[in-house]
This record gives structure tokens, sequence and C-alpha cells, in this order.
């Protein structure tokens, strides 16, 4: 029996994702149309044997999270439970944590998942190879190749070419040590626990030895990757199953818009329902567009690629988007366009306004490149980047929004460049 | 009569427009500069018009032939051999200028208002001295070179070239008529008319100001351009409205060559001229704008304070504004925003141009 585990994290948690994080929590942020964790929860609903999905965070109980996991519940006919953890306890004490109800009912294996990335979940592959490598107690990463530069972004892994072994773990190193990187996807069997236990004891006494011991230091809170796998590596328990199938972290809102052309582009396969086509009477679809039924669209727009319109938006005559997330209840008046942007719930762009921002687009010419979640001010200035709206925000007609991010409830009275509008 | 122009050289000034052609041909609310003043001087009994050209044009040339006939007059170019400034024209010209008594005209090229040649020449006759100069009120003399002269007689007694303190806000406004005695006084040599001979003449009393009613502007750059643009179409508004087109989606003066073809849901306006042949497709937004002879702007594109030039297209959803100008068939893609672009003839614009510069 199986069992999945996914840390979403909390509200401390995220900053990257401001200010869209401010209205909903992170995981619940619509990418290709449904939010980020149905992606997860969908891929391990799919298992034939799986009992149960957790998930581990310290969000308050809130109704946005509740009305997902039932909703989430009904549609995919599977358990799902919130555990909430009394303070950030890591991704190893969060688990740790909440052993006893992991491995109720006789769970024999368990996924482990972080929250922000999205990929297409090999979780049954992952499965198989864990049956073909080493014993029944070992453990799986999901990893896939980076380019040099940007693996050192990354936990990096070294394996044995023959055995597929992990000789050598280390968190987002200074200097290369190798392209293999942790997507943030794991398979574990109860085992783990022993190891986590371990380096919970070890912590206790740690902190007994210490004379004055930090008051926010716990021995509680242990991190997977640098107390667990870097002690597990070269001990012939801890393998890595790489892939190069689709995967990206989502960190900051511009990977969102990344990401979301990421599962599009999978919808051919796994959900053709979800992509809107041309017809007589709809608007002009170019490429990958999600178009959720409540949203109301001028048959004169022009929608896509890579575009995803949220419930009950308004999309007026002779409209463009590109490259952008319009979220709930958004209204584009006529002759609006809007290029890679996220356009914030019940936000409004007056007539013939461009709300336009910098997409951070992974090298194209890189097979193994990945998106760049850098930070928002490079050399005291506003990186380009994506233009966010929050919500309620409100661009009058006939002005520009570029590379800008714009607060919540702001009422915009002029064009603004290269700016974080307060 | 005769009237002498001031041509010049190449119009850099006003690139790109004038790398495909010259500036005189260049046109301003839809007629070529230099025919605002012909015409003008035609209206006041000019019957031979001199062109003073440092540089030599076919296209111009053919232009002036076509138009000695349509207006019944003499063009005559004077080319120079080496730029002579200023004044250096008229010694060049000296012999067309001096077969008779009459005084005659004198203009700077690039300047556009109610030209007001009949009461030049009676205030001219009036005073019964060489020379008479028009000036213009401005808001900022610190700027420019001010003429300070006696109110109620006109009388210039002096120039100063960019006042620190207040003497005065009247500029001289490009535009002069002259008896041919004053031809006396000019060298064939690269002479500045402002700085070597009026100075003289005011000190001895032969130099008279007569202040222009009514707009007056240098559009001899493109973002001046603009602005004589918008003060010309507001005193066609006062003067001929009928030639101004109205009606659901235009705001404002808004001049439209009748070959011109305008979309569905456009909203033209105020402030814009658009040439013969021009295309305007659906829900295009343009204000401030001079869009020239075969231009085509696609549909729900976004444009303030624009020159687009001959048969340039602009792509659906093109945001451009801040002085951009179009040289001649510049293409723009779809969905691109360009901002204070100088666009030189012939290009295609595939990027983006986020802040001003010039595309080679």
């Amino acid at each position: 029996m199986l069992k999945a585990v996914i840390l979403i994290g909390g509200p401390q948690k995220g900053t990257r994702f401001r200010p869209l994080s401010f209205e909903v929590p992170k995981p619940l942020f619509p990418v290709a149309g449904v939010p980020m964790l149905q992606h997860h929860i969908e891929a391990c609903s799919k298992l034939p044997n799986m009992k149960e999905i957790l998930l581990i965070g310290f969000y308050q109980p809130n109704e946005e999270l509740n009305r997902f996991l039932s909703c989430a519940q009904q549609d995919f006919k599977i358990s799902i439970r919130y555990l909430q953890e009394y303070a950030a306890l890591g991704t190893g004490g969060g688990i740790y944590h909440f052993r006893d109800q992991i491995l109720s009912g006789g769970t024999e294996a368990f996924y482990v998942m972080n929250a922000d990335v999205c990929s297409e979940f090999p979780l049954p592959e992952m499965l198989d190879f864990q049956k073909e490598h080493g014993d029944t107690y070992s453990f799986v990463i999901f990893g896939t190749t980076a380019n040099r530069k940007q693996s050192l972004n990354y936990g990096c892994i070294v394996e044995n070419e023959q055995t597929d072994e992990v000789l050598h773990y280390v968190e987002k190193p200074s200097t290369f040590v190798s392209d293999i990187i942790n997507c943030g996807i794991y398979l574990f069997t109860p085992e783990i626990f022993q190891h986590i236990g371990t380096v919970f004891q070890k912590n206790q006494q740690d902190m007994l030895l210490e004379e004055q011991s930090n008051g926010w230091h716990r021995a509680e809170v242990i991190r997977l990757e640098q107390d667990i796998f870097t002690a597990l590596a070269g001990q012939s328990k801890l393998y890595v199953y790489k892939t190069d199938r689709f995967w990206s972290q989502i960190k900051s809102a511009g990977s969102a818009i990344y990401a979301s052309r990421l599962y599009l582009n999978q919808y051919h396969k796994t959900h053709p329902e979800r992509l809107a086509v041309n017809e007589d009477g709809g608007p002009n679809i170019r490429g990958n567009v999600y178009i959720h039924p409540t949203a109301n669209i001028d048959p004169t727009a022009v929608l896509g690629p890579n575009v995803s319109i949220g419930t009950g938006v308004t999309i007026g005559a002779g409209v463009r988007v590109r490259e952008s997330i319009i979220l709930h209840g958004a209204t584009l008046q006529d002759h609006s366009c809007v290029l890679n942007s996220i356009v914030g719930w019940d936000s409004t762009i007056g007539k013939w306004s461009r709300v336009e921002g910098t997409p951070s687009d992974p090298n194209p010419n890189d097979p193994y490149a990945k998106i760049d979640s850098e930070t928002l001010f490079r050399d005291g200035k506003l990186t380009p980047s994506i233009t966010i709206l929050g919500c309620n925000v409100n661009i009058p007609s006939e002005v520009i929004i570029l590379n800008s991010i714009v607060l919540p409830h702001k009422d915009l009275n002029r064009s603004f460049k290269n700016q974080i509008i307060l | 009569m005769k009237a002498l122009i001031l041509v010049g050289g190449y119009g850099t000034r006003l690139r790109p427009l004038t790398l495909t052609v010259p500036k005189p041909m260049v046109e301003f609310c839809n007629k070529p500069i230099l025919l605002h003043q012909v015409e003008a001087l035609v209206k006041a009994g000019v019957k031979h018009v001199i062109l003073a050209v440092s540089y030599m044009s076919e296209l111009l040339e053919r232009e002036m032939r076509a138009q000695e006939q349509r207006l019944g007059i003499k063009i005559s170019l004077s080319h120079e051999k080496e730029p002579l400034g200023t004044a250096g024209p008229l010694a060049l010209a000296r012999e067309l200028l001096t077969d008779s008594e009459e005084p005659f005209f004198v203009l700077n090229s690039d300047v556009i208002c109610d030209f007001p040649f009949e009461d030049m020449l009676k205030f001219h006759l009036r005073h019964g001295r060489e020379g008479t100069v028009v000036v213009t009120k401005v808001e900022e003399p610190s700027k420019y070179g001010v003429v300070v002269y006696e109110g109620d007689t006109g009388r210039i007694h002096r120039f100063v070239e960019k006042p620190q303190v207040f003497v005065s806000n009247k500029i001289n406004a490009g535009m002069y008529i002259f008896s041919p005695a004053m031809l006396s006084r000019i060298q064939l040599r690269p002479t500045s008319i402002e700085k070597e001979i009026f100075p003289v003449m005011a000190e001895e009393g032969h130099l008279y100001a007569m202040e222009l009613q009514g707009f007056w502007m240098d559009i001899g750059q493109p973002k001046d351009f603009l602005t004589g643009m918008c003060m010309y179409l507001q005193s066609v508004r006062q003067q001929a409205p009928d030639k101004l087109h109205t009606g659901p989606g235009f705001l404002g003066n808004v001049l439209v060559d009748p070959t011109a073809v305008i979309g569905k849901n456009c909203t033209i306006g105020p402030n814009v001229t658009i040439g013969a042949g021009v295309v305007l497709e659906d829900g295009v937004r343009i204000k401030r704008c001079t869009v020239l002879k075969g231009a085509h702007i696609r549909s729900h594109s976004w444009l303030e304070s624009c020159i687009v030039g001959w048969s340039s297209s602009v792509g659906q959803w093109v945001r451009m504004e801040n002085v951009t100008v179009l040289g001649e068939d510049v293409i723009v893609n779809d969905e691109l925003y360009i901002n204070g672009a100088n666009v030189l003839p012939h290009k295609s614009i595939t990027d983006s141009v986020p802040e001003p510069r010039i595309i080679m």
C-alpha cells in the first residue's frame, strides 16, 4: 500500500511569489487552469495502490484549502488530509513529526513531493525503479540533468553510473559538483524514519551540550537534503531515478507562466478537453490555451500561445493575450494587449492599454537549461520580469504597464515601467 | 514680386524622413512644407519664387516644374556650391532680385504660421526703410535670440542672443521683406544674416519689426513638427472648419485625406493628420500623429505622438509613442512596443524598442 506526502510550506515561504501569494496559498495558485497541487494529486491518484494523500505544511487551516481538499477528494476519489505543523519543521522534520499518520494502515512505501515543482510525475516508473535497484528498503530521488552553471542552484547528485546509486549529495554547492540535480520528488520506505530519528536524537544531544541554545533552533527542524541525503549517500541506500521529461521549479511568479506552458503542452496527452480549439463564434486560438467555461470571450479576441483564462473572466473585442495567466473575475477591455503577464483576480485593464512583461524562460538552445528564479533586484535595479497585477488592480485606458509589479487594490492613473507599485 | 526661400541642405534635423524625400516636399498636414509657403506667397502677389538650395534633387526640380504650371508662377532653384549661410544666398540670387525696384520676401523654409505677407508689404512700405523682420512672442526667450525694438514704431534697437535677464519676449520668426538696396550689404561668401547683417542695419535705423498674430512654429525637427501640426490644425478649425473630419470616432482636430480608408471602431484624434491612401484597420487608436501617404496601420494598434513614414506598415497590437518617427517603407511587426524610436527607411522591426534610440 502506498501513500503520498505533499510538502506545501506555509505563508512565510514563497515570498518570491508575492504579491500573488497574499490572496491565495501558493500551492493553490492556478497553473494551466488548475491549482498547482492538483497536478500532483492527479498523478498520485492514478497509482492503483495509492491509499491516501497527506498535505503537510504550516498554513493555518483556511477556507480555500478546505474547499480545494473537499473538491479534490470527490474528483479523485481518494482520501486527502491536511496535517498542520506547529512550526516550520523543514522537509524532514515535517514528515518525521507526522510519521504515525504516514505509516498508519501499513504503508509499504510513500512518495514525498514538494508542492512547488511542475513535472510529468513519473511515479509508477519510480516504483519500478525501486524494485529493480537495491533492496526493497532503498530510497529513490527523482533527478534530472541541468547545465553546469545552473546546477549550483539545486541539490547536486553524484551517481554510480552502473548502479544509479547516489555516491555523493550536496545542496546548492558553490562550485560545480554534478549536473544531476534533485527534483524534489522522492520515494521512501518506512525505514527512512530511522535515519531521520537518528538525526533528531543527535540534534537533541547537541542542544543539551550547547550552553545557551538559540531560541529558534529546534531539534525537530530537519532538512531532508542537507541532514539526511548527504549522510545516506554512498551507503547503498539512496538511488537516483533520472529522466529528461519536463520538470521545473515554481519559485517565482514568472516560473508559473513557464510551468503553465509545460502543463498545457502535456494536456494534449492527458486532458485534450482542457485545450481551447478554434470554432465558429469563438475567439481566435493560437497554440495551447486553457479557457474556463465560465469566461466570457469576444470572438474577435486572439489568445495564445500559453494562455490560461480563469473563471468569470471577461475579454472584450480585439483583445490580444499571449504567454499570460488571467485570474478569475478579471476584465480585459476592448483592444487591450496582455503579454507575459499575470493579471490578478478581479483586476481591470482599460481599452487599448498594454500590460507587458519580460519572460525569464530558460535558454531554448540548451536542452538542460532551467528557468532562473532570480532575485527581483540586480545592482539596485529591478530586473525585467513578467508583469504582475495583484488582486483588484485597475489599469486605465491607453496606458502601458511594463515589467512592473502592482500590489493589490491599486487604481493606477498613468503608465508605469520597471517599477514595483506599492 | 519675388520671394527667396532659404531651403538649405539635407534637412538632417528632420531625418529619418528626409533620407528619402527632400525636406521641402515632406508633407506637413497633407501638403508639402514648401507649398504652404509658396501658396501663401502667390496669394500675396508673388510671381517668382527662388529656392536657395545647397544640394540638388531631381525630385525637387521635377516637383517645382509641376508647381510652376499649377500656380502659374516662376520657380527658380539657386544652387549654392558651398553652403552660404542665411545671407550668402541673397548675394547669389542678386541679379534675380534686383531686376526691379520692388521689395522682396525672404523666408526660412521650416516656418509654419498664418503667413502675413500682405501685412508685411504694407508695413514695410509704410516705414520706408530697407528691411522688416517678422517677430513672434515666445514663452521662454532665454532659449532664443530676442529682438529689442520700439513698441510704437517697430524700429529695432538691437538683438540679444539667449538673454539671461529679460529684455524682450519677441524672437525673429524667420520671415523678412527687404528693399533691393539692402543687397549691397551682402557679399558672396558664407554669411549669417542674423549675426552679421541685421545688427548693422538696426544700428543704422534700417530694420523694423512687425509682430506676428497667431501661431508660429519652426517645424524643422520631429518633436516641433508634431507641435506645429497641432497649432496648424487648430488654426484650420478657426478658419476653415469644413476641412476637418468629424463624426463618431473622431475627436478634436483631425485632417483626413479623402482617399484614406478607416476601419470600424477606431478612435482618431485629437490632432491627427492622415495622408493619401493610408489604411487604418479596425480598432486603431491614434492621437497627435501624422500618418504619411500610403502607410498602413493594422488593427488594435495604439499610436501617440508619432510620424509614420510613407508606405510604412505598423502591425496589430503595436504600441508606438513618444515621438517615434518611421522613415519611408518601415515595417513594424505585430505586438511590439516602440518608444521614441527613429527608424531609418526600409527597416523591418522585429523586437520592441522600450527606450528611445535610432534603428539603423
